[in-house]
């Protein structure tokens, strides 16, 4: 379902003088439906520049990178953005969101991006809510006014609002207290079983020992150690 | 599916002076264009040539019309174009009291476009500028005072609402929320995000904002000197800028 071949990336810094850092080369990585794959390596070794190449946040400077049918690193912006409603899903570990919009429409919208019913939109958004004991008190308010470890419930909320076939996670666990882990840790099982392709950074061992299937170090990609 | 709107070569000089220089893009449709660039760029001169405002020297701008497909917009006859811009375009200006009749009332604002395309049922167009002035967040009982006695915020929603009455598919906006307070730009990108969505609608948004653009557009076109220096997914172009001015820009925004 993803599939990344011979990806390197490089950043030019234009404003300090020119300066190229080259920080990844010959990245490799293959995730199957059902399949959750955990990136590790010490910090800055590349985990997070990895994941966001996959979701064309990042351009790769060289190789391909496949999701489903779509090569991201040569795909049109218009075709990254159906891939990213329909296919290709990202918990990210900042929430980004329009100020002032209620948190219940912040976790529907994937799904009304997607045409769905609001009211269906509406309902699975509280379900997830709930299910991440989000109290509906606040379900009227903005996330923004949250706390930490709320805001983060409700980016997971919404990330898996729309069931999408691949699915990454950067740090979906950290910052949460033990029942909301295992909450989420449910969530990421119940994608897996009914197929969805994930890539996660988890710091947290253990949730990483329980739903991920195998590990990938991508400190084997950087420039020099090959 | 064909483009919406096909721009080619796109050229306008001001004497010796470049307003914009080969300007090359295609919008789809549903899809959100974020212009963005410092003061003097060419982005509000680009944005006139494309909605008809400004004749540009050289280029295309065709356009797919619902009547005969598509069409090069400069070249056909004013009152086509004219037709063109009261029906399935759409022009939000920066300044409401540009957009706006100041003394005609806001009922009136928006009935004003639809009866330019032949609307004359006075019940059935009342009736339509009420569900618009609703759908902007604005009152009822305010549906007969003049835009002058609405605040910036108000006036740019019954701006926004004059504009999409007649049901268009591309909407120009020059620097839509610029001007207003935050709480009130904030409500405004709620607004227009939810309206481009739900009547899947394309957009080209003008702005020197580059949180605006990250809420509202799609695709990014950064301006420089009149010409296009980087463009692409609007977030990839924010976080992982290419172009030495695009670095520069994006590294200058202040945080709060």
């Amino acid at each position: 379902m993803i599939q990344v071949e011979n990806v390197s990336k490089q950043f030019t810094l234009h404003n300090q003088g020119g300066a190229a850092l080259e920080v990844m080369r010959g990245a490799q990585l293959s995730v199957a439906p059902g399949e959750c794959v955990a990136l590790v390596g010490a910090s800055g070794a590349g985990k997070s520049t990895l994941m966001r190449m996959i979701y064309g946040n990042y351009l790769a400077a060289s190789g391909a990178i496949r999701v489903g049918a779509l090569d991201v690193v040569t795909a049109r912006p218009r075709e990254i953005i159906a891939l990213r409603r329909e296919v290709l899903g990202y918990v990210s570990q900042f929430l980004r969101v329009v100020p002032r919009v209620p948190t219940r429409d912040v976790v529907a919208e994937p799904l009304l991006a997607l045409g769905r019913p609001a009211g269906e939109a509406r309902a699975r958004a509280e379900a997830l809510l709930a299910r991440l004991n989000i109290p509906p008190a606040l379900w009227e308010l903005s996330p923004l006014t949250f706390s930490g470890g709320e805001q983060q419930r409700v980016n997971i909320a919404r990330g898996f609002a729309h069931e999408y076939p691949a699915l990454l996670l950067d740090e979906p666990t950290a910052s949460l207290d033990a029942a909301n882990r295992g909450t989420v840790l449910a969530l990421i099982e119940e994608a897996k079983a009914r197929g969805a392709a994930i890539v996660g950074i988890f710091h947290d061992e253990e949730a990483r020992a329980r739903v991920c299937d195998r590990e990938v170090d991508v400190s084997g990609f950087a420039p020099g150690a090959s | 599916m064909t483009p919406l709107l096909e721009v080619r070569d796109l050229t306008k000089r001001y004497g010796p002076r470049i307003g914009c220089a080969d300007v090359t893009f295609e919008l789809w449709p549903g899809e959100v264009l974020g212009i963005v660039g410092e003061s003097g760029s060419g982005k509000s001169t680009l944005l006139s040539c494309l909605a008809g405002h400004l004749a540009p020297d050289t280029g295309s701008v065709v356009y797919d019309t619902r009547a005969n497909g598509a069409r090069d917009t400069l070249t056909m006859s004013e009152p086509e174009r004219r037709m063109l811009g009261r029906t399935d375009w759409a022009f939000v200006h920066q300044n409401p009291r540009d957009g706006l009749r100041m003394n005609v009332s806001a009922g009136g604002n928006v009935g004003e476009r639809l009866m330019a395309v032949g609307a004359r049922h006075y019940g059935n167009i009342r009736a339509t500028a009420s569900d618009w002035l609703g759908r902007v967040e604005i009152a009822d009982e305010r549906i007969d005072d003049r835009p002058s006695a609405f605040s910036g915020g108000m006036q740019q929603r019954l701006q926004i609402a004059r504009n999409l009455v007649t049901g268009p598919r591309l909407v120009f906006m020059d620097e839509p929320t610029g001007g207003l307070d935050v709480s009130v730009q904030a409500r405004l990108l709620d607004l227009i995000r939810a309206l481009v969505r739900d009547l899947g609608l394309s957009a080209i948004i003008v702005t020197h904002d580059l949180a605006v653009v990250r809420l509202l557009a799609d695709r990014l076109m950064v301006m420089k000197s009149g010409r296009v220096v980087e463009e692409g997914l609007t977030d990839q172009v924010l976080d992982d800028p290419q172009h030495a001015y695009t670095q520069l820009l994006v590294s200058s925004v202040l945080h709060v």
